[in-house]
């Protein structure tokens, strides 16, 4: 029954990621790929109805983390307080930004937003890569389960880690190239003319670089976090995921050349879920690895809800999350197109 | 008090207060809409369907900013709170991961389509999605009341071999007797809250003689609404809420209305008076004999605990504040009350548009219900003190150990910058909503144009 809710809510995350990954990727872009106001526009509009309900996948997800490992909620959120403190600003900040920008008809107006919006993008996408960067290798926990992390200390990922060190930067770059590239096949797909064609550029133009980063952090990781080892020697299966990833990667490269858009993204979010299922199994049953001695680690064993919360959990969870699907796909269905950035 | 544990409280009520700003009016104007939608269909009237647009303009800023400052809410169950998400997270863990799941999912879909859809939903539809957005919205304060209903009240639980707190009963959880009281209480102060908001606007415009055919149609509905609402707020709502306190959690209850000592024939009922914390009594006291015995036990002789029957370190830790916090949301209600009685009568004798010194006091009155509604939060979560949960878990330890006073201070500064910009923003944009007003709110801007 852990099994399955670990499994949950590694769903509900990657969820998360695809989703408001693309959000990010288009503000990442956001200055780049559209010049003119009628086609910053549109990028907005590419996201506008649906960047607050893919958000709303980060607060489920945690929600659901919370019932279901209450001491991993309670030991992560707490370690991480600045880096998660920082990400609700920037969170605030990005939503602002997109739902602001319109109010206002002054260049001056929009021209703010258009920036704040791109910042909070970048350095989102950049301290999510940290953060996962952060749980792979591991956090100093005491023996109550707790830790607190620093932004940063010596910048090694040794037994004294912060927040930020060499190995977290590598992953957070990667995050920000990864979804970069997830969000510019977005804007490939729902808008035409010129920004269309600069998103595709961006596209090709990342592309090697996404691979390149991609061998990096997964030699840096293997180095970091000797239990991916263990992982994979031990249940072979699992490098099913990694080669989900490789092959949506090359598949996004195939589809690009065809000037097939959907396909284009839909590989990219194959290749961004093979990733964070990797990582997520290279590390089961460990939900939060110590540096201070694997007995002192999060495991899905220890850090359960008790059975009876586990059990009924089932009773409203899935309906919920059948429900949460379909309106998640009906209101994709209902916003799909190209938006064209008009007159403006 | 240690000083990290004072911040973390300071930091939980700053924000919280903050964001409830913003839910208090979406949750009742969600209601006023759904009423001026389905006026505008059954009388076939385009007037109505004009002010439901402008009211979801308003709306939609506000629900914005409600979302934006409510994830923070979520985060610091685990960010500030960790010890009590670790020891109870298996069972309001289940509230929260509903909200989150049920509610929030259906109300951005819904606001979706009902902000951007009316033109190709056409009416009915389009109704429907209104009270989506409605019964979203009242669904999540309902998940957020139980879960605030179980730290006042716990209930459904064990205690397992290391004092663990484990969830014994969902259902017990989510029928939780205190949350009767406690949502319908809350529930319609938000309708309060709104009905004021509304007919604060139509006087406005009344007075400063624009759009007045709107500035009508705003007054009736903020009244009417707003007199129904306020009735039910202090009876039963209110009343029961108190009988509940009383019954439950007896030392909280004398703190609120500063009983020191414990009458054998009746204790009065404090209207005023400054409670003397150190000395055991209230100053100037203005009192109504037998009466607290009457409210809470129906007996004008009745038996209520005062705070001597209490060791002290059961006293909630900030009587002072517990005290004013309660008189002066009873007083608001009171005024409340009274001014839309007022308003009513006038407008049932068809004399409110003429009654100068009636419109004011409705322009000026909207801030009031924010007031109430602040300082009863305040009444019911100072109130617990110095439990988190109820009988089960101090306060002091359910902060999180390893995050310092220093770093607490450094984000709770943090949130206060934030939250300053975001004021002075939202300030700005409803202002410019007021300004444009309802005569011109399109029925559908082409989508571009909304971003
Ligand atoms: C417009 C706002 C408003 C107004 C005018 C009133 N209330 Fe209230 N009250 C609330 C808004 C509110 C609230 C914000 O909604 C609270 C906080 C917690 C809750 O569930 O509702 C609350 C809580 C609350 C509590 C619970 C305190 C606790 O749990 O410790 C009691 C006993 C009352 N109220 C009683 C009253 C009475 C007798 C009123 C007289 C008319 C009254 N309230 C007016
Ligand atoms: C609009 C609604 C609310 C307001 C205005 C409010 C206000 C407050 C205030 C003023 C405090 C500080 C008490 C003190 O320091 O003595 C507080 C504490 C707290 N409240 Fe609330 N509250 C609200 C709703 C909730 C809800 C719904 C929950 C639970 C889901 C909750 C959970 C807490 C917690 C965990 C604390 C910190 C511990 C404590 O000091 O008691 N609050 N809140
Ligand atoms: C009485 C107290 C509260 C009530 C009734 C309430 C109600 C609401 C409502 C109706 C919304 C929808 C947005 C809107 O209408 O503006 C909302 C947003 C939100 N609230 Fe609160 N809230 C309260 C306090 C809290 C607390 C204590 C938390 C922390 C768990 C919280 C977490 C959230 C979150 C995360 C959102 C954003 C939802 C979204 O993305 O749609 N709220 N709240």
């Amino acid at each position: 029954m852990q099994t399955i809710w670990f499994i949950l809510v590694a769903v509900m995350l990657a969820g998360y990621v695809l989703l408001d990954g693309f959000d990010l990727g288009a503000g990442a872009i956001h200055l780049i790929a559209a010049r003119l106001d009628g086609e910053r526009r549109a990028v907005l509009a590419s996201i506008g109805p649906v960047w607050d309900g893919n958000e709303v996948w980060l607060l489920a997800a945690g929600g659901t983390l919370y019932f279901a490992f209450p001491p991993l909620y309670a030991a992560g959120f707490s370690g991480f307080y600045l880096a998660l403190m920082i990400v609700l600003w920037l969170l605030m900040l990005r939503g602002m930004s997109i739902e602001l920008r319109g109010h206002v008809d002054s260049p001056l107006w929009r021209s703010f937003w258009d920036g704040t919006f791109s910042v909070s993008s970048i350095l989102l996408a950049v301290f999510y890569g940290a953060a996962l960067g952060n749980v792979v290798r591991g956090v100093p926990l005491n023996k109550d389960g707790y830790f607190f992390l620093p932004l940063w200390t010596n910048l090694q990922p040794g037994p004294n880690p912060g927040i930020i060190d060499w190995y977290t930067v590598l992953t957070g770059v990667a995050a920000l190239l990864v979804l970069t590239v997830h969000g510019a096949l977005w804007v490939m797909l729902r808008t035409n003319g010129e920004p269309e064609m600069r998103s595709r550029r961006i596209a090709m133009t990342l592309y090697p670089a996404v691979w390149g980063i991609v061998i990096a952090i997964t030699a840096a990781s293997f180095a970091v976090q000797p239990r991916l080892w263990q992982s994979f020697s031990a249940r072979p299966w699992e490098c099913a995921f990694p080669f989900l990833a490789v092959a949506g990667l090359a598949g996004i490269r195939v589809a690009l050349s065809r000037r097939a858009q959907l396909a284009a993204f839909l590989c990219s979010c194959l290749f961004i879920a093979g990733l964070l299922l990797s990582a997520a199994f290279g590390l089961y049953p460990t939900l939060l690895p110590a540096v201070t001695g694997s007995g002192m680690s999060l495991t899905i064993g220890n850090s359960s809800a008790p059975a009876y919360g586990l059990g009924v959990g089932f009773l409203w969870w899935i309906p919920a999350f059948l429900l949460a699907a379909g309106y998640t796909a009906f209101i994709y269905r209902h916003f799909r197109g190209k938006i064209s950035s008009g007159t403006h | 008090m240690d000083s990290a544990l004072a911040i973390h409280r300071l930091h939980f009520a700053f924000t919280v207060t903050f964001h409830y700003i913003f839910p208090q009016l979406t949750m009742g104007l969600a209601l006023l809409i759904v009423i001026l939608k389905t006026i505008a269909i059954r009388n076939n009237n385009p007037h109505y369907d004009q002010c439901a647009r402008f009211w979801s303009k308003i709306f939609a800023v506000n629900f914005a900013f409600g979302v934006v400052t409510g994830i923070p809410m979520e985060f610091q169950f685990g960010t500030n709170w960790a010890g009590f998400a670790k020891s109870a997270g298996g069972v309001i863990g289940q509230t929260l991961a509903m909200e989150g799941m049920y509610s929030f999912f259906l109300e951005s879909t819904f606001l979706g389509l009902f902000l951007f859809g009316e033109k190709r939903l056409g009416p009915r539809l389009h109704w429907l999605t209104a009270v989506a957005v409605w019964l979203g919205s009242w669904l999540s304060g309902y998940f957020i009341i139980a879960t605030d209903a179980w730290m006042q009240h716990p209930v459904g639980y064990t205690l397992g071999p290391k004092g663990e707190i484990i969830l014994k009963s969902l259902s017990e959880l989510l029928l939780n007797p205190w949350i009767l009281w406690q949502y319908s209480h809350n529930m319609t102060a938000s309708v309060v809250t709104a009905s004021f908001v509304m007919a604060a606007l139509g006087a406005f415009y009344l007075l400063a003689k624009r759009h007045e055919a709107f500035g009508r149609t705003f007054v009736r509905t903020g009244v009417i609404a707003g007199l129904i609402s306020t009735l039910i707020l202090g009876f039963p709502t209110g009343d029961q809420q108190s009988v509940m306190v009383a019954k439950n959690q007896p030392a909280t209850l004398a703190a609120m209305e500063g009983l020191f000592r414990t009458e054998q024939n009746g204790s009065p009922l404090a209207i005023a008076g400054q409670p003397d914390v150190e000395a055991g009594k209230l100053d100037n006291p203005v009192e109504m004999p037998y009466a607290l015995s009457f409210l809470t036990t129906r007996n004008w002789h009745g038996k209520v605990q005062g705070l001597d029957q209490f060791p002290k370190d059961l006293w909630p830790d900030n009587i002072g504040l517990l005290y004013f916090s309660y008189h002066i949301m009873v007083g608001l209600g009171t005024l409340l009350t009274g001014l839309m009685l007022w308003a009513a009568l006038e407008l049932w004798r068809g004399s409110v548009w003429k009654r100068t010194p009636l419109l004011w006091a409705l322009m000026l009155s909207f801030p009031l219900p924010y007031l109430a509604t602040t300082f009863g939060w305040m009444t019911a979560e100072i109130g617990r003190q110095p439990w988190l949960i109820y009988g089960l878990m101090r306060t002091s330890s359910g902060v999180s150990p390893l995050v310092s006073a220093g770093n607490g201070l450094f984000t709770l500064l943090g949130f206060m910058g934030m939250y300053a910009l975001l004021a002075v923003l939202f300030l700005f944009l409803i202002w410019r909503e007021v300004e444009e007003g309802p005569a011109r709110a399109e029925l559908e801007k082409p989508a571009l144009a909304h971003y």
